[in-house]
């Protein structure tokens, strides 16, 4: 380990350090957080979800926009996979279906950013899955 | 550097890792591997999460899903449903005991929702052997202000400010501490931190030096910059391996980092970290006899003034703070004095860390609020009474403390209330007690604790404790008398005004508040001759109801000890001489014949 | 000085800053009860644990009664030292440490003598409220020293002697709770330690816990025994403290009565051991002059200083700790042993009888003396040449049980030959007597010339270590005295560094020296006692017609007669002994 030689080094280790636990950060206040879920059920995985997820999780970093990306399970509609739940703050969940890397960009763009309604949304009479 | 999308978090606690949590740690970690998902989910051990009475605790993030008692051979499900599948599995989740729901956020559970993390603000959060992750989290940013933007004065005023009092019992100012420290002139000065920790069922310090060394190591690096002190020891008993090993740890990682050792972050300040062990005597928590035993000596109190502030270890001023006094200290430097003063009551500021035991659902470690009341501490997040039996009483204090009754369920808990009513803060223990227990028994029980921890040296505790506690077994065994709750009394009162330390100026406290309180229990035992709480066996009664025995001689064939008499088909009888009140007759008989009174 | 100002007792009282609740009261004449404390103020010795809470008083504005022993005065203080609550507090307490007491005053070894009772009568406890369990020990016994720790109260005194005083080390609490009690570690016993027998502990044990292995019933019987002629020896410190077990003032001399009881008791031939005191400076001063003649002359063989070695604890506790240093002290014995060595030949001889039908009894302030007598190298076929050591208290009982009303005695005579002694022989009852005593004759022999005086100042006083140059015509001798074994061990421990500058060195075990024995009547904590007994001691040397040994005729006699002179083959044989690695 190298030495800490002053507080300036000191914190440059803590941005490092923060990163990784950032996750973990965030999730202690989720309510203030936009929270995207990405269904991963089989049959999410097997559409593609993998991708949405890793490409969502960059995107967002990339962009500094704190969120909190989860994978949930199967949300009850298998044919519009890959689906995406975003909540942002004080609004209820919206879900996105079909959601390919191009969708994705769009909802951070359009939705996350801007607060606009874009196509894909599927109406909304779901459970979530903390019944 | 591999950012991971997933961290599970597992209790790495003493009690936690009693119930196997290092296993499972292993076999999540197993699972992760088998389904290629190493780089993506990272399985932390971290300290206790508190809600010990349903550990092992898994916690998986980010989505906060909270799953409790974990068994080794629950990891593949966690692993294959939920994080592969990110179906939560539900029978792990923890069921609200009012609702019957199961609720997968922990902050969605009582349990945590009035509680406010100051002192265990890393614990179940970071990995206690992982400096960065400390560092992350404001780690030893609080040291390098101290260091590099204020005076030590101002780092006392803060301090002094900020209202906090010391955790170890006494409720010292802290601040005022360190200024007295300080303007004691010597070239040698020293910290020490307290981690002896010895109250029954206490383990508020150890879940803290487990869960996050290092913000007992940057208080007391602080404290040192503080009062002029450029060495710190902390005397921790040597029942704790974990907390040693993880303070070892971390005491390494902090010198490797340079950020305890000479010159740290180039400002010329030296501070150097030694552990010291204790063998477990409760009397060697009180300041004196801690420190002579470090150095070497009988670990026996000495006589105040002087104070360790004055004349301590080897003799040099010396401050000695409690574990979680100083895990207060790095977060009151980073956001204020003002910020930590809003906190709390009137005259004790900040949050207190207790250690929930007895019979109630949530056993566990917790920090509220000061002026937190004990209904909140004992209904909302202690999750109320064990089987829905009725509350009786709460000590707080441990063996120093003193029972407190329904009627003082709503007393805001700080530390002059608590005094006020008969009982003390303590370090954090809190047992609370339900209708099936026996007041008396209960003082008997705190007694034998502090006769095997008195240190011997003066008459009261040596001799008058003893005493006591006999006179309580004597009323126990059904052969007390009324003046012996006089007698009680009256002793209790000498030795609290004429012992030595703190442990026997304390130890009577329990007989006096269990008699203040129940004295009516006590009065049942010496005058009707029972135990109200059916707890005291030498004054339960078994007897055969003549015109219900059948003389099946069932109860004849099991006594144990032959006390039971009689001829087939004829009543029979038990020679209440012999009875050990064993209740093998009254569960035996199928006639309902035996009585118990 | 500052002062404060404080009321006691509604007194007034303006008294120096620093000072105890004890002390203040103690000069406006209250006498606040203490049990545990104990103070030698010219000796530097203390002990104050605040442990048995008889002396706690009510201070104005405290939660708590204060132990007055350990808190200090401040401005302001308004004590009450015998409030109600004050009164039923301390009873409570001495109650309770009755209750873990046996009930054996009446056959208990301190009865009299003991504080504890002294206090449970002056507190007139006559019930004991809160009784119960009893703690109870093994008994343990040694040549010396008894223990019997259930009557163990837990002061302390003695572990502050023999740990800070003494730096042996052998007692310290042990146990916890109700359970502690002082003892050597793992109760093992007194005889398997490192124990010296200075009898520093029994000295000031408040009660019958620890006392001297008592042998007064073999004295008896070998009185009565027609077949033995019993013969007497009285160490010198003895006849300056006897008196105060009859009541007479501290420092009184009654060495013209002790004779006349002994004589009374039976003793065939009453001696002195001063006689051999003065025997021990014949040897030990030619020691002395051989090696410093040697390492004048260059001898790089010869080791300095000489120490002296007439105390049996001082040459115990060199055996345990500094075995490598056994070639320091003198080889000389102790007077005690000088006396049997020569009674049981020379004397012998001259009554005519068998060493085996002659008894040596002696009577030591000390209690080590017991276990020296019976080492087996002063044992002659098993024989030994002192059979009984007792102590001054020993034979305070065998007077009063042999119903001698020893105030209203006549002033006897000791008999001859062996009863005869100098002025220089009795200060050896005093730390620094040994080494003044040497001087006076040392100086004699080798500058053959007389003294020009005889009281050296500069070797006496109290003071732990003491050093004093001694101008041999011409010849500066450096000369340092230690008593107490922690003073010994501090000049030892110079020795061991290369450091030390003396030639000689006198050493004795009890602070004082053999006046504040372990075998004397109890001083109670009060160090003017110890005083009064060294200023009697000086006296009876001013008293005496002869006071430096080599002018001793009997002495002179003994070498002509027997001896041939002094450190010939015949005296190394029956005067000198050698040490044993202990460790
Ligand atoms: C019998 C007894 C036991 C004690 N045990 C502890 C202990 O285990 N831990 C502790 O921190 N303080 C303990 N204390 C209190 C200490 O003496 C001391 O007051 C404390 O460590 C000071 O730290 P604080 O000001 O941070 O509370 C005990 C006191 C007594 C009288
Ligand atoms: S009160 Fe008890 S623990 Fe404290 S000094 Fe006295 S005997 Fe020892
Ligand atoms: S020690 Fe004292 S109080 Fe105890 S039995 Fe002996 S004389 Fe009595
Ligand atoms: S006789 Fe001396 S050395 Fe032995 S235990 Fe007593 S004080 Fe210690
Ligand atoms: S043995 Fe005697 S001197 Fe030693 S602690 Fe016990 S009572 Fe005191």
């Amino acid at each position: 380990m190298a030495k800490i030689k002053t507080l300036a080094d000191l914190r440059k280790i803590k941005e490092e350090a923060q990163s990784k636990i950032k996750l973990r950060e965030n999730s202690d206040n989720p309510e203030q957080l936009i929270q995207i879920k990405v269904g991963m059920a089989t049959c999410g995985i097997a559409s593609g979800a993998k991708d949405t997820m890793k490409y969502l999780v960059e995107e967002l970093e990339q962009e500094a926009i704190d969120a909190v990306v989860t994978q949930t399970g199967c949300m009850g509609y298998c044919y519009a996979e890959p689906t995406v739940e975003v909540t942002v703050p004080k609004k209820e969940p919206v879900v996105f279906g079909y959601v390919n890397k191009e969708k994705a960009r769009e909802i951070i763009d359009m939705y996350i950013k801007r607060g606009e309604l874009i196509d894909g949304i599927i109406p909304v009479n779901f459970k979530t899955i903390d019944e | 550097m591999t950012e991971y999308r997933m961290h599970l978090l597992i209790c790495g606690g003493t009690g936690c890792k009693a119930s196997e949590s290092d296993e499972i740690k292993n076999r999540l970690n197993k699972f992760i591997s088998d389904s290629g998902l190493q780089n993506d989910v990272q399985v932390v051990a971290t300290g206790c999460f508190g809600f010990c009475e349903k550990g092992p605790i898994v916690k998986v993030l980010p989505d906060n899903t909270f799953y409790v008692e974990v068994k080794p051979g629950d990891a593949e499900e966690i692993i294959k449903e939920h994080v592969v599948k990110g179906r939560p599995v539900k029978r792990l989740l923890y069921t609200d005991p009012t609702t019957a729901k199961h609720i997968s956020d922990s902050k969605g559970m009582d349990f945590y929702k009035k509680q406010i993390r100051i002192a265990l603000k890393n614990c179940g959060f970071i990995n206690p052997e992982n400096i960065d992750e400390y560092i992350a989290r404001n780690g030893y940013e609080a040291m390098g202000k101290c260091l590099t933007e204020m005076s030590p004065e101002d780092v006392i005023k803060e301090v002094k400010d900020s209202g906090l009092r010391g955790r170890g019992g006494g409720g010292f100012p802290t601040g005022l501490k360190w200024e007295i420290t300080r303007n004691v002139e010597n070239e040698q000065k020293y910290v020490v931190c307290n981690a002896d920790e010895g109250d029954p069922g206490a383990f508020m310090d150890r879940s803290i030096l487990e869960g996050d060394p290092h913000s007992v190591i940057e208080a007391m690096a602080i404290c040192g910059y503080c009062i002029g002190a450029d060495k710190g020891l902390v005397y921790i008993r040597a029942e704790y391996p974990l907390a040693i090993q993880r303070l070892k740890i971390a005491i390494k990682q902090a010198e490797e980092y340079g950020l305890i050792g000479d010159n740290i972050l180039g400002t010329g300040f030296n501070f150097n970290l030694e552990l010291r062990y204790g063998a477990g005597a409760f009397v060697c928590g009180e300041e004196t006899a801690l420190i002579h035993s470090m150095e070497g000596l009988r670990g026996e109190p000495t006589f105040k003034p002087p104070f360790p502030s004055v004349s301590g270890y080897m003799g040099k001023p010396t401050n000695v703070n409690n574990v979680e006094t100083f895990a207060n200290i790095p977060v009151i430097i980073n956001k204020g004095a003002t910020w930590f003063s809003n906190i709390g009551s009137d005259k004790s500021k900040g949050t207190k860390v207790f250690a929930l035991a007895g019979k109630i659902n949530n056993v566990g470690l917790i920090e509220v609020p000061m002026g937190t009341t004990l209904r909140e501490v004992i209904y909302d997040i202690g999750g109320g009474i064990k089987d829905g039996k009725a509350f009786k009483a709460v000590q707080t204090g441990g063996p120093s403390g003193g029972c407190l009754t329904k009627d003082m369920l709503d007393i805001p808990i700080d530390y002059d209330n608590l005094l006020a009513s008969g009982s003390m803060m303590g370090s954090g223990g809190m047992i609370v007690m339900d209708e099936d227990d026996c007041m008396v028994s209960i003082a008997k029980f705190y007694l034998e604790f502090t006769l095997e921890e008195s240190c011997g040296k003066c008459t009261p505790c040596r001799v008058g404790n003893k005493r006591l506690h006999e006179i309580l077994e004597k009323i126990t065994e059904g052969k007390g008398e009324e003046e012996d709750i006089e007698r009680l009394n009256e002793l209790s009162m000498v030795i609290k005004d004429t012992a030595l330390c703190g442990l026997g100026q304390t130890s009577p406290n329990p007989v006096l508040s269990t008699i203040l309180n129940f004295g009516e229990e006590y009065k049942a035992h010496v005058i009707d001759g029972k135990c109200p709480a059916g707890q005291c066996k030498s004054l339960l009664r078994y007897d055969i109801v003549e015109d219900v025995c059948t003389g099946c001689t069932l109860c004849f064939r099991n006594c144990p000890v032959g006390a039971i008499s009689g001829e087939r088909r004829k009543p029979h009888y038990i020679d209440q001489s012999l009875c050990i009140k064993c209740g093998v007759c009254f569960d035996k008989c199928k006639f309902n014949a035996i009585t118990l009174t | 000085m500052d002062t404060v100002n404080l009321t006691i007792d509604n007194k007034p009282v303006v008294v120096k800053e620093g000072i105890t609740i004890l002390e203040a009261a103690s000069g406006i004449g209250i006498d606040i009860p203490t049990l545990c404390h104990m103070k030698l103020d010219d000796l530097n010795i203390e002990n104050k644990p605040g442990g048995c809470r008889i002396c706690v008083v009510e201070v104005n504005g405290r939660r708590n009664l204060a132990p007055a022993c350990c808190t200090n005065v401040h401005d302001g203080m308004e004590i009450n030292t015998h409030s109600m609550r004050v009164i039923n507090a301390r009873r409570t307490v001495m109650e309770l440490i009755l209750s873990d007491h046996p009930f054996d005053c009446l056959i208990c070894a301190k009865s009299g003598n003991c504080d504890l009772q002294d206090m449970a009568h002056k507190l007139g406890i006559r019930e004991i409220r809160y009784k119960g369990e009893q703690s109870t020990y093994r008994e343990d016994t040694s040549p010396a020293i008894n223990r019997e720790i259930d009557k163990c109260i837990m002061c302390r005194r003695c572990e502050t002697m023999c740990n800070e005083v003494q730096t042996v080390g052998v007692l310290s609490a042990i146990n916890r709770g109700f359970e502690s009690v002082v003892s050597p570690a793992f109760e093992m016993n007194l005889d398997h330690s490192v124990c010296t027998y200075c009898g520093q502990c029994v000295a000031v044990c408040p009660t019958g816990a620890l006392t001297e292995v008592d042998e007064t019933g073999k004295v008896i019987r070998a009185l009565s025994d027609p077949s033995k002629t019993v013969i007497v020896q009285t160490a010198p410190a003895v006849r300056a403290a006897l008196g105060e077990e009859f009541d007479m003032e501290a420092g009184t001399l009654v060495t013209g009565k002790l004779v006349a009881a002994l004589r009374r008791l039976g003793f065939d031939h009453i001696f002195d051991t001063d006689f051999a005191a003065d025997l021990t400076i014949m040897e030990e001063g030619t020691e002395l002059l051989n090696r410093l003649g040697k390492h004048l002359a260059g001898d790089k063989d010869v080791k300095l200083p000489i120490l002296t070695s007439c105390c049996p604890a001082w040459v115990k506790f060199f055996e345990h700790q500094f075995p490598e240093m056994m070639d320091i002290p003198s080889t000389a014995r102790s007077p005690q042993q000088m006396f049997g060595a020569i009674a049981k030949t020379y004397f012998a001889d001259k009554l005519g009888i068998k060493r085996e039908d002659l008894v040596v009894v002696s009577i030591m302030p000390c209690v080590a003396k017991k276990y020296e007598c019976g080492r087996d190298e002063f044992k002659t076929n098993d024989n030994p040449d002192v059979d009984h050591a007792i102590t001054t208290r020993e034979l305070a009982a065998l007077i009063k049980l042999s119903n001698i009303d020893f105030k209203s005695l006549p002033n006897e005579d000791f008999d001859n030959p062996l009863g005869e002694s100098t002025g220089a022989a009795v200060i050896f009852g005093t730390t620094g007597g040994v080494i003044e005593a040497a001087v006076r004759t040392a100086y004699e022999v080798h500058t053959k010339k007389e003294l020009p005086r005889l009281d050296f100042e500069e070797l006496r006083g109290m003071e732990g270590i003491r050093e004093a140059t001694i101008d041999f015509d011409g010849l500066p001798i450096k000369i340092g005295i230690a008593h107490g074994l922690g003073n010994a061990r501090k000049l030892l421990e110079d020795i061991q560094a290369g450091k030390s500058k003396f030639h000689a060195i006198e050493i004795m075990s009890c602070p004082g020296g053999c006046i504040g024995g372990g075998g004397q009547p109890y001083h109670h904590g009060n160090v003017e006692v110890l005083k009064k007994r060294q200023v009697a001691i000086y006296q009876e040397d001013k008293n005496k017609a002869i006071r430096k040994s080599h002018e001793n005729p009997h002495i002179v006699k003994l070498y002509e007669e027997f001896l041939g002179e002094p450190m010939s083959e015949k005296a190394h044989h029956l005067l000198h002994t050698s040490y044993f690695d202990r460790t």
